[in-house]
């Protein structure tokens, strides 16, 4: 499936759109971290958490749920959440 | 026979290690809020060419240059919004290569609130006779060690989820305004297995077993007003320094003073009593000389009324003893005689293993600036830069 990537994790990818396979967000997040080693850790912390300042969209809606189950079709933006200044 | 040039005789009758050094190019080690940067010297220490940022825009606390293959760095990084990471360099920043396996706790089992690293603080790496082994400290408080070079890293469960010591480390609150960390990782030159650490909060601690094990070393040690100095996760270490010429030797700047310890005496000595009253002995920063363990330097920050963490009265200044703390010299020749409102972290002072010896400081307004006499006069070697959180010396090979 898709997976649109912020550009903080570029670096990683080399491309803002990838493709990535999973039945769960958890199994795409670990197929990423196969094609792309140590993008999850930058993105979910060692209790399986999203990071405070990240975030995930399924098909545009927010998910915060790892255990969320996916299509193939369904499209999953990665996104830096609008903190800070 | 050949013929020689009466240099090329003198050279070959220098030992080897003298050599090198006549040839050997320092470096700077520059940590910032929004990168890194190598300051690559000249064999004569005058003048300083910038390599940077590495990592623009990632919070690096820390970079060190791994002393005993003289070539290998590692960085600890992190952004506002990406997890910390460690990346490894073998080519002096040309190329980085990330851990495959940061510093991060344990997985919490099903119902425990689990630890998460914020960001590695501090990067030690481990004794002459372990090669690639590494000490990692975190925020919060954690103890992690890599066996294979900084590629890989494990927590160490003797301290990090010992019920007793995680009462010493107090709350998440507890900590710094950027977070409790464990910090000032030592290891002695003479045992692989005797170690220290420092924690804000959470006080001084010794091994002697490699880690698995640890006891508090806080006696003498001041804590704040009204509060029980018998309660560990009161004290507030604010950097640890062990003198290579004297191992039994060890100077502390705290929240509460400066102090010195020579072991096997458990009981710190508040040595910053000897400071000008007007200054006071508050600071982050602890320097010790590289071949005199009486010789010693703090850089000291006002931490009266609220803490304005500033320079006191606006006028920067590193202080020096030469007798162990009994008397203690200002050294501001070339700094800012006023109005200069910076100060310097604990990270942020550290001295080279040169005759005279180097001192280097980098600020919370982005300066770096430098000594080539011990801290007799001083020079601004850049400016502009992002606020520093750490400053290393070292001579690569």
């Amino acid at each position: 499936m898709k997976i649109v990537v912020p550009s903080p994790l570029v670096s990683y990818t080399q491309a803002r759109e990838v493709e990535a396979r999973g039945a769960t967000l958890a199994a795409v997040f670990a197929d990423l971290d196969r094609r792309y080693p140590g993008l999850r850790f930058r993105v979910i912390d060692e209790q399986d958490k999203l990071r405070r300042h990240m975030r995930v969209f399924v098909n545009g809606e927010q998910e915060f749920d790892l255990a969320r189950s996916l299509e193939h079709a369904d499209t999953v933006q990665i996104v830096q959440a609008l903190s800070g200044g | 026979m050949s013929r020689r040039t009466a240099k090329q005789a003198k050279q070959k009758k220098a030992p080897a290690r003298a050599r090198a050094k006549q040839v050997s190019r320092p470096l700077i080690l520059v940590a910032t809020r929004k990168g890194a940067w190598i300051f690559h010297g000249d064999p004569a220490r005058r003048s300083w060419r910038a390599d940077g940022p590495h990592f623009l825009g990632h919070i690096v606390s820390h970079v060190v240059l791994d002393p005993r293959d003289r070539r290998t760095l590692l960085a600890a990084a992190k952004t506002g919004h990406l997890g910390p990471t460690i990346f490894r360099s073998t080519d002096f920043g040309r190329t980085w290569k990330e851990a495959a396996h940061p510093p991060a706790f344990p997985k919490a089992r099903e119902g425990e609130k689990g630890r998460v690293v914020d960001h590695t603080f501090w990067l030690t790496p481990g004794h002459a006779s372990e090669p690639d082994a590494w000490y990692a400290g975190t925020s919060p408080q954690g103890l992690f060690r890599s066996q294979d070079g900084g590629a890989t890293w494990e927590p160490m469960p003797g301290f990090n989820d010992h019920p007793e010591y995680r009462l010493w480390m107090g709350g998440e609150q507890d900590g710094t305004p950027d977070g409790p960390k464990l910090h000032s990782i030592i290891v002695d030159p003479r045992e692989a297995k005797h170690l220290y650490l420092g924690m804000s909060g959470g006080g001084v601690h010794e091994s002697r077993d490699g880690g698995r094990t640890w006891a508090p070393l806080i006696k003498g040690l001041e804590v704040v007003e009204q509060l029980d100095p018998a309660n560990v996760q009161f004290h507030d270490p604010h950097c640890v320094r062990l003198c290579p010429s004297n191992p039994d030797r060890l100077y502390q700047q705290n929240h509460c003073g400066i102090y010195r310890i020579d072991r096997p005496s458990n009981e710190w000595v508040r040595v910053g009593k000897a400071m000008p009253k007007k200054v006071g002995d508050i600071g982050f920063p602890m320097v010790v000389h590289p071949r005199d363990a009486n010789s010693a330097w703090v850089f000291p920050m006002d931490g009266t009324s609220v803490w304005p963490r500033t320079s006191p009265d606006g006028r920067p200044t590193a202080y020096g003893t030469r007798n162990g703390g009994k008397t203690w010299r200002r050294l501001d020749s070339g700094m800012p005689a006023t109005q200069a409102w910076w100060t310097v972290k604990r990270q942020a002072m550290t001295a080279d293993a040169r005759d005279p010896v180097g001192l280097y400081f980098g600020t919370t307004s982005g300066e770096l600036w430098m000594s080539r006499d011990e801290g007799e006069r001083w020079s601004c070697i850049a400016r502009h830069l992002p606020e520093i959180y750490a400053v290393e010396a070292a001579e690569p090979r």
